[in-house]
C-alpha cells in the first residue's frame, strides 16, 4: 500500500551495464539512472512521518546535491544531462517542500488523496466566473470575532474616505491583530499533536480496520486545520494591509 | 590534457572579460591592446568592419550611427517596455517593430537583433582567448544578471550560439562573484553579494556550507546602475548648455557621446577627489565647464542609490534572515566604487563591506571557477557546488486574467512543477497556456514567457481529458514544458512561441548570416590591403626609376614596366579585388630584374663601404624583393 514506509525503487536493470541499479546510480558502473516517479519522502528514503530532522535533511539534501547535480554531468551523454537535470528537479521540489512545516503537512495530505490547492483554486474560479465574491467557509468557532472584524475593517475604510483617522478604531485593529496572531500560535501547537498521532500510527501500518480509521480521523482533522490556519492568514493580511496603509 | 578549455565571460552592460583557471586560480585574458577590459560597444568601421571594444568607443564619438554601446539593456525586450530606455539611451531602433516582436537596432545601414550585437562582442572575447591559447575555443560559461528574467536569459545563450560558443551554463553575476571570494576562503557562513554594474543591480543573499554555496535568496532591478547616474549629469549638463550658451545638443549625437565622456569621467573622479570638473569642447568653438562636488553628486545620486534599498530588503525577507545574520558583504560592479554607495551598504547590512577583488573582474573570474568545475574541476575545486535560485516566479494565466503560481521565486534550480488542464467544450482538440514570470497577481502586470498551444488531444466530452504538463527551469534558469495526455497516454504536442525570443530557426539562420558577414568582411578587408598594397609598389616604383638600375634594364624592359604601372594605377581603387590582385602580380613580375639589380648595386656599395643611405634602397638587404611586399595571408 502506498502508506507503507516507503523503499527505494526495487532493482532494476542498468541501461549501461544492465546490472541491477538502484534508484539514483548503478552499484556496477556508477551510472546515473533514468528519473522515476517516487514522493518526495522515498527521495530522502524517509518514511511518511511529519516529524523530520531538519539538520539531518539539510546534509541528505547536500549529499545528494553533490551526486546529482547538473553540473557534475556537464561532460556526460545528452541523455545522462537529462536524467541528473530531472532528478535535481525533483530533489530541489523534495526539500523545499519538506523543509518547510506547513508545505510539508500539505504534501502529505496529498499523497493521501487530499487535494488541498486544487479544492481552494476550483473554488476562486468558479467564483469568478459567476461574478461573485469567493465565498470561503467561516469556522464555527470564528463566526462572532470575524464579524466583529469585519464591522471594524469597514469602519476604517470609510474613515479613510471621508480623510478621518479614528485612533479607537486603530486601537481595536491591533488587539484584534494579536487575537488571530495568538489564535495561529494555537493552531501550531495543535498541528503538532495532530503530528505526533500520525507518526505513532505509521510504524502499525493500516491492515486493521482500527489503525486505518484513525489514520482518516487524524487526516481529517489536519485537513480542518489547514483551512482554519489558511482563513485566519487571509485575515491577517487584510488587519496588516489596513494598518501599515494608514 | 586532450580535453578542451572552457572558458568564463563576463558579458557586461559597460565592459566585457573573459577568464581561465590557470592551475588553481582564476585568471583574466587580456587583449591585443593588452586591456582585461573589453569595453561592451560594438561598431563598423569606415571598411564596414565590425570591430569591438576600445576601438568602437571611439568611432562612438566620432560616428554614433555607426556604433552600439549598453546592447544589454535591450536584451529579451519588446518595443512597449524600452519605451524609457529610447529617451536616455540613442539606440536606432528599427522603424517597422510591432509590440511582441524581437528588437532590430540599426548599426550603420544594417539592422541587427540585441542577440547579434552581443554575439558581435563574445566573438571578440572568444578571438581574444584563441589568440591568447594558440587553439580553438568553443565552449563559455556566461554570467549573468541574478535578476535577468527567460527572455532575457535565453537571448543571452542565442548571443553565444550565434558568436560560435556553446553555452554550457548561465551563472548568476552575484554567485559567480562569490565563487571568486569563495574560492581562498573557503569559510562557512552567510555572505551577500551586493552588485552595482554599469546597467543592473542584483543582491544575492547565500549560505556557504563545506564548498556548497547556496543561494537563499536573490533580487534585483535589471535597469538599475551606473548608465543612470550618467545620465543624470549628462541631463544637467545638457540643461547648463541650453541655458547659458543657447545650444540645444541633444539631437547632435557625436556631442552627446563627448560630453558622456565627459561625465564619466567626472563621476569616476569623484570617487577619490571631494570635487571634480566636467570639461568638454563643443560644436561652434564653445567650452563646456562645470564644477561638482562629492556632496552635490552625492545628492544628486541618492534616489538612484536608494533604489537598490527595497530589493535589499525584499532578499533577506525571502531569506527569513534579519541584516545581524549576514557574516560577510561582498561588492561587486564598478559603481560599488562609489563612496556613498558604499555607505549604504554599510548601513544596510551593518557591517564593513569587502571589495579585495576588482570589482570590474571579480563576476569573470567567478565564471572562469564555474567553467573549471563543469570541465571536471581539480583540487582547487574540489567539493565546490554552486545551487542557484529562480529570481521570478512562474506561473500561468488562469480564468479572469489571474496568476497561478506554480513555481515560487527563490526555489533552488532545477525545479519543476505538474499542473492537470482540461477542455471547456465538448470535442476540442486544442488548449492555450500563458506563462508567465513575475510576481504580481494579474497577467498581465507579469512578463510574457510564451504562450503554447497543447495540440492533437483525441477529441472527448468537455473536461474528460486530462493534460498533464510538465514545467522545468533547468540549471540556466531557462523554462522548458512538455505534456502528456493522460487518458490516451499520448504525448500532447506543444507549440513554443516565445513572446520575445528567437525561435530555434531565426538563431540557425542568424549563425548562417555571421558567416556571410565574416565572408563580406574578409572580402572587404582583402580589397582595402590589395590597395595598400599597389600602393606600395608603385611607391617603390617610383624611387626604383631615380636608381642607377632603372638605366640597366632594356628598353623593352622598361616599357612593359610603365604599361603594367598604368593599368595598376587605373584599377587600383576598383572593388574587384582579383583585377587588383592580377595587376599587383603582372607589375611584380616585370620589375623582378629591376629589383634584383637594385639588389646587386646594394650589395656592390655595401661591399664598397659605402653607406647604406646613399643606395637609394630602403628596407636594407634583408628585403629580398623591395618592390614587392611580402604576400598577404588570410588568417
Amino acid at each position: 500500500m502506498a502508506t507503507q514506509v516507503t523503499q527505494t525503487a526495487p532493482g532494476i536493470a542498468c541501461w549501461s551495464c544492465g546490472q541491477t541499479a538502484s534508484q539514483h546510480f548503478c552499484a556496477a558502473c556508477g551510472k546515473i539512472q533514468p528519473v522515476q516517479n517516487v514522493d518526495y519522502f522515498a527521495i530522502f528514503g524517509l518514511p511518511r512521518k511529519l516529524h523530520i530532522d531538519m539538520a539531518a535533511l539539510e546534509r541528505e539534501f547536500y549529499r545528494l546535491s553533490r551526486k546529482l547535480h547538473p553540473d557534475l554531468f556537464a561532460r556526460a551523454t545528452a541523455r545522462e544531462q537529462e536524467w541528473s537535470t530531472g532528478k535535481t528537479s525533483q530533489l530541489n521540489d523534495a526539500y523545499r517542500a519538506l523543509k518547510d512545516p506547513i508545505a510539508r503537512t500539505t504534501y502529505l495530505l496529498e499523497l493521501e488523496g487530499v487535494k488541498l490547492e486544487e479544492q481552494s483554486r476550483n473554488a476562486t474560479d468558479s467564483a469568478r466566473l459567476s461574478g461573485a465574491e469567493k465565498k470561503q467557509v467561516v469556522p464555527p468557532d470564528l463566526l462572532e470575532e470575524v464579524f466583529e472584524l469585519n464591522m471594524q475593517l469597514e469602519e476604517m475604510r470609510m474613515n479613510k474616505q471621508m480623510g478621518e483617522d479614528d485612533p479607537n478604531i486603530t486601537r481595536d485593529l491591533q488587539a484584534a491583530k494579536q487575537k488571530f496572531e495568538q489564535k495561529m500560535n494555537d493552531l501550531t501547537s495543535e498541528l503538532q499533536r495532530n503530528w505526533n498521532e500520525w507518526d505513532a500510527l505509521i510504524p502499525r501500518g493500516e491492515a486493521a480496520p482500527q489503525d486505518r480509521q484513525s489514520r482518516v480521523r487524524v487526516r481529517d482533522q489536519m485537513v480542518d486545520l489547514l483551512n482554519r490556519r489558511s482563513y485566519i492568514r487571509n485575515l491577517l493580511r487584510d488587519v496588516n494591509e489596513a494598518l501599515t496603509s494608514n | 590534457m586532450a580535453e578542451e578549455r572552457i572558458v568564463g565571460i563576463d558579458l557586461g552592460t559597460t565592459n566585457s572579460l573573459v577568464a581561465y583557471m590557470e592551475g588553481g586560480s582564476p585568471v583574466v585574458i587580456p587583449g591585443e591592446d593588452g586591456s582585461n577590459l573589453v569595453p561592451s560597444v560594438a561598431g563598423l568601421d569606415q571598411n564596414n568592419q565590425f570591430i569591438v571594444g576600445n576601438t568602437a568607443r571611439t568611432i562612438l564619438i566620432e560616428h554614433p550611427n555607426r556604433a552600439v554601446y549598453s546592447i544589454k539593456r535591450l536584451m529579451g525586450r519588446g518595443i512597449e517596455d524600452i519605451q524609457d530606455e529610447l529617451t536616455l539611451f540613442p539606440f536606432r531602433v528599427a522603424d517597422d517593430i510591432k509590440p511582441g516582436e524581437v528588437l532590430r537596432i540599426k548599426l550603420g545601414h544594417r539592422e541587427f537583433t540585441p542577440p547579434e550585437i552581443s554575439a558581435l562582442i563574445l566573438r571578440q572575447l572568444k578571438k581574444n582567448a584563441e589568440r591568447f591559447f594558440g587553439s580553438p575555443i568553443t565552449k563559455a560559461v556566461i554570467t549573468v544578471p541574478a535578476y535577468f528574467n527567460d527572455a532575457q536569459r535565453q537571448a543571452t545563450k542565442d548571443a553565444g550560439r550565434i558568436a560560435g560558443l556553446e553555452v554550457l551554463r548561465l551563472v548568476n553575476e552575484p554567485t559567480a562573484a562569490s565563487l571568486a571570494y569563495g574560492l581562498d576562503k573557503k569559510r562557512d557562513g552567510i555572505v551577500a553579494v551586493y552588485d552595482l554594474g554599469g546597467g543592473t543591480f542584483d543582491i544575492s543573499i547565500l549560505k556557504l556550507h563545506e564548498g556548497i554555496f547556496e543561494v537563499l535568496a536573490t533580487n534585483g532591478d535589471t535597469h538599475l546602475g551606473g548608465d543612470d547616474i550618467d545620465n543624470l549629469l549628462l541631463a544637467i549638463a545638457l540643461d547648463d548648455i541650453a541655458g547659458d550658451l543657447k545650444l540645444d545638443l541633444r539631437r547632435n549625437g557625436e556631442a552627446i557621446q563627448a560630453l558622456r565622456k565627459a561625465v564619466i569621467e567626472t563621476k569616476i573622479a569623484l570617487s577619490f577627489k571631494s570635487e571634480a570638473q566636467i570639461e568638454v569642447d563643443l560644436p561652434q568653438g564653445h567650452r563646456y565647464r562645470r564644477t561638482i562636488t562629492r556632496e552635490q553628486f552625492e545628492q544628486l545620486i541618492e534616489p538612484i542609490v536608494q533604489r537598490t534599498v527595497a530589493p535589499c530588503k525584499q532578499a533577506l525577507a525571502d531569506a527569513r534572515l534579519q541584516p545581524s545574520r549576514i557574516e560577510e558583504v561582498v561588492l561587486v560592479g564598478g559603481s560599488t566604487r562609489i563612496p556613498r554607495v558604499r555607505a549604504l551598504v554599510k548601513e544596510l547590512f551593518e557591517r564593513e563591506p569587502h571589495s579585495e577583488l576588482n570589482p570590474d573582474e571579480v563576476v569573470a573570474l567567478g565564471a572562469a571557477v564555474q567553467a573549471h568545475i563543469l570541465s571536471g574541476g581539480s583540487a582547487a575545486t574540489k567539493d565546490m557546488l554552486l545551487l542557484d535560485v529562480t529570481p521570478l516566479s512562474l506561473g500561468i494565466e488562469a480564468l479572469g486574467g489571474v496568476v497561478a503560481k506554480i513555481i515560487q521565486r527563490n526555489s533552488t534550480i532545477p525545479a519543476s512543477a505538474t499542473e492537470h488542464f482540461t477542455t471547456g467544450v465538448e470535442g476540442q482538440t486544442n488548449v492555450a497556456i500563458h506563462v508567465v514570470q513575475g510576481e504580481r497577481e494579474l497577467a498581465k502586470d507579469c512578463r510574457s514567457l510564451a504562450r503554447f498551444d497543447l495540440k492533437g488531444i483525441p477529441p472527448m466530452p468537455a473536461g474528460l481529458p486530462r493534460i498533464e504538463v510538465k514545467f522545468l527551469i533547468d540549471a540556466n534558469g531557462i523554462l522548458h514544458v512538455s505534456a502528456k495526455e493522460q487518458r490516451s497516454g499520448k504525448e500532447a504536442e506543444i507549440e513554443v512561441k516565445p513572446t520575445y525570443g528567437l525561435t530555434d530557426d531565426q538563431v540557425e539562420q542568424m549563425i548562417l548570416e555571421s558567416f556571410d558577414y565574416a565572408e563580406e568582411d574578409f572580402r572587404q578587408r582583402q580589397i582595402v590591403e590589395a590597395r595598400n598594397e599597389a600602393g606600395n609598389i608603385l611607391s617603390a616604383l617610383e624611387k626604383g626609376r631615380r636608381n642607377p638600375a632603372w638605366q640597366i634594364l632594356t628598353e623593352q624592359e622598361r616599357r612593359e614596366i610603365v604599361q603594367r604601372e598604368t593599368a595598376l594605377q587605373q584599377v587600383k581603387n576598383s572593388d574587384a579585388y582579383k583585377t587588383i590582385r592580377g595587376a599587383i602580380d603582372a607589375l611584380n613580375e616585370a620589375t623582378m630584374r629591376l629589383a634584383e639589380l637594385m639588389m646587386d648595386s646594394a650589395v656592390t656599395a655595401a661591399l664598397k663601404g659605402q653607406n647604406m643611405d646613399n643606395t637609394g634602397l630602403e628596407g636594407g638587404p634583408a628585403a629580398a624583393h623591395p618592390i614587392a611586399p611580402a604576400e598577404i595571408t588570410k588568417d
